[in-house]
């Protein structure tokens, strides 16, 4: 895929492709194009080059900015988007959610006074209403506490498990290690790694001179090596 | 789709503070329409120094006594005059804004009356002070005072000329006349030319005389003659012109009903901007649009969904409006199905302009600030009447005003209210603008994700 905003290249031919059952990571500084690789593939940006093979309404879709109404409680948006999801059962759907997020007890609680953390809760919730069969997270974990970072995961793994493919980014480095089967590195728009986390373990390790102590801090010195 | 519009009316619900102001507007436009039908225009405040002895109040024309404070009640009756005692409290009330302006009737104005129909040199003035920090108000007053002085001016003359008459019927048909306690009898043209034919019929056909009396007597015999003209023509100096009114254009819709229907317009206008434009907006400042267009509703069917929720709350409160409006003037409640329909088609064309609105700016803050900025120059634009502007630029004003749904709902609810010209025209070209509009918004909305 290509995609340009006028001057400025975000995306310069970048490839991916998603296994059902499977935890595709991306990773890459700010600014790499990872929100704007992930809605490409969620249809609401279109690309300038390339085509998704997928169609937007088979993707579920967790964008990084919570997409939710504050004037709403929790359970009215969960309950809004199982509509206009067309759930068949809107509220199993809406309860299956709240149990997910741990937000039965703030059910009743406008969203506008959830915590930054809860509120990136219901924005998880809702993306995974539909239990499509593809699903997109841009930076779920990013403002979770560790408790729920690992129950989200757990949840992701699960569906995974029941043969969803999943495409997320993430900037921590140690989750892309931990549970993607397939990491992609971007940075400034190109796509500088594509493979498993051992590979990706393998490259920077391999680097001469690699003195890292850990292994974000070779990711790091990673990305200096290739110019970024 | 129904369920965003369930969703838009209870966050709408649930914010206390816009449901008071959108309500709270229409009521304070009603009250505010109904005050001013019903009071009418007020008078101005004059400040009024009449320095006329009462015993000088009426002057003494050829023996008739005319009472000029009589013929000065018009003046009095059409400002709200203010008793001062002195010329400088008069000054004061004027220069503090008290009063608009002060008239000063000075004590010798009716002996200069007087005078000067024996044809004295100074004519009788009266004294009138503005205060012009406010232009257009002492361009008012002064029109106020100009007019009713002319008006006592002509009553006056009136007068006057009645009393010339009398002289003139008197000094041709003659008559009693009355003078300083006496009574005259006077001979007048007529008897005297018949005197005077007798008389020559009397005198031999050679008489020297009888040529020189026939010149008198063809001299008096004219003189009655352009006498009885001149009586015609100080009566017509008398009479002034007379205004017989007729509404050619602008139809038979009552001012009580063309109130109405302006102060529906502009609630409707400011409802349905606002909301359209809030609504849509709000859908991008909580990040809710992109997930939306994913294939939960298509883009032209979140635009109707906003324009349809501005028009039907608008549409409620417009009609609440003229309900409360019925109080103060009378509305036809039998025509309400044609209310709806100028309430619907308007409401749906700024609808349309409001999500374009809101599309084009993209957050809810702007958007009002838009729907507010845009709506003022489209009232008063709609409201430009013809002749207030010169042509070219009241053609230009009425092709802007085309462009935008003030002026066709004005004519649509005006037709409703007031049977004054058809509301197919304006429902017609409202249906143009509302999809002119959609498809506008439609376009911007490329660049709102
Ligand atoms: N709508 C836009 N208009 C102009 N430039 C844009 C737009 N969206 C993204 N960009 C640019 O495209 C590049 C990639 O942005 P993107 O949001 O995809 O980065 P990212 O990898 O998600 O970063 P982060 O880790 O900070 O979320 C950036 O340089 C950004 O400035
Ligand atoms: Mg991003």
């Amino acid at each position: 895929m290509v995609k340009r905003f006028g001057d400025r290249v975000a995306l310069r031919e970048v490839s991916l492709s998603a296994a059902p059952g499977k935890l595709l990571a991306i990773i890459g500084p700010n600014g790499a194009g990872k929100t704007t690789l992930l809605s490409i593939l969620a249809g609401i940006q279109s690309p300038d080059g390339g085509e998704v093979a997928s169609s937007p309404r088979r993707v579920g879709w967790v964008p990084q900015q919570p997409s939710l109404y504050g004037k709403l409680t929790v359970a009215e948006n969960l309950r809004l988007f199982a509509r206009l999801e067309r759930c068949a059962d809107p509220d199993a759907a809406v309860g299956r959610m709240l149990d997910l997020a741990d937000l039965r007890d703030r059910a009743g609680d406008m969203a506008s006074t959830l915590s930054g953390g809860n509120r990136q809760r219901l924005n998880i919730a809702i993306g995974l209403l539909a239990e499509p069969p593809a699903l997109l997270l841009d930076e779920p974990s990013a403002a979770l506490d560790p408790r729920q970072r690992e129950r989200l995961w757990e949840f992701i793994s699960a569906l995974a498990g029941r043969g969803t493919a999943v495409v997320f980014s993430t900037h921590n480095v140690a989750e892309a290690e931990r549970y993607a089967q397939q990491v992609v590195v971007l940075a400034d728009g190109e796509r500088l790694f594509a493979g498993s986390p051992a590979e990706l373990e393998r490259v920077v390790a391999d680097r001469p001179g690699s003195e890292a102590r850990d292994f974000e801090a070779a990711f790091v010195a990673f990305l200096r090596q290739r110019g970024h | 789709m129904r369920w965003l519009l369930a969703k838009d009316l209870r966050i709408l619900r649930r914010s206390p503070l816009l449901v008071a102001m959108l309500v709270l507007y229409p009521v304070v436009i009603a009250a505010l329409v109904g005050f001013a039908v019903t009071s009418g225009p007020s008078k101005p405040r004059v400040a009024v120094l009449n320095e006329v002895p009462p015993a000088a109040n009426s002057i003494d024309l050829g023996g008739q006594r005319v009472d000029v404070s009589q013929e000065a009640k018009a003046l009095f009756e059409s400002i709200q005059s203010v008793k001062v005692r002195s010329r400088a409290e008069a000054i004061r009330k004027v220069r503090s804004g008290e009063v608009l302006g002060a008239l000063i009737i000075p004590p010798d104005i009716t002996q200069d009356l007087e005078a000067a129909t024996a044809g004295g040199a100074m004519p009788p003035h009266v004294e009138v002070l503005y205060n012009a920090d406010d232009p257009a108000k002492q361009a008012f007053v002064q029109d106020t005072i100009k007019a009713r002085v002319q008006d006592a001016n002509a009553a006056l003359a009136k007068r006057f000329t009645k009393v010339a008459a009398g002289y003139i019927r008197l000094l041709a048909s003659g008559g009693r006349f009355s003078f300083v306690g006496g009574t005259f009898d006077i001979l007048g043209l007529a008897r005297a030319e018949a005197i005077l034919r007798a008389t020559a019929a009397r005198l031999p056909s050679t008489s020297p005389e009888l040529r020189r009396l026939r010149g008198v007597i063809e001299f008096a015999h004219l003189a009655r003659q352009n006498l009885g003209l001149a009586t015609g023509v100080l009566s017509a100096v008398g009479t002034p012109i007379h205004v017989d009114e007729k509404v050619v254009k602008g139809g038979k819709t009552p001012l009580g009903a063309f109130a109405a229907a302006v102060a529906v317009t502009v609630t409707l206008m400011f409802i349905t901007l606002l909301l359209a434009s809030g609504a849509l907006a709000l859908e991008r400042e909580e990040n809710a649009f992109r997930r939306l267009v994913r294939g939960l509703v298509s883009q032209t069917g979140l635009l109707v969904e906003k324009l349809g929720l501005a028009a039907i709350c608008s549409g409620v409160v417009a009609l609440l409006l003229l309900a409360g409006l019925s109080l103060f003037v009378s509305l036809p409640w039998s025509r309400v199905p044609l209310w709806i329909l100028g309430l619907a088609a308007g409401g749906a064309a700024f609808g349309a302009l409001g999500v374009a609105m809101g599309s084009l700016t993209r957050e809810v803050r702007a958007a009002s600030l838009l729907a507010f900025m845009a709506s003022l120059p489209l009232a008063v634009l709609g409201l430009v009447p013809s002749g207030a502007v010169s042509g070219g630029v009241y053609d230009a004003i009425r092709a802007v005003s085309a462009a935008f749904p003030f002026r066709p709902t004005l004519d649509a609810l005006q037709s409703a209210l007031g049977r004054s010209g058809g509301i197919v025209g304006p429902v017609l070209h409202l249906i143009v603008l509302t999809a002119a509009f959609t498809a506008l918004a439609r376009v911007a909305l490329r660049r709102f994700a």
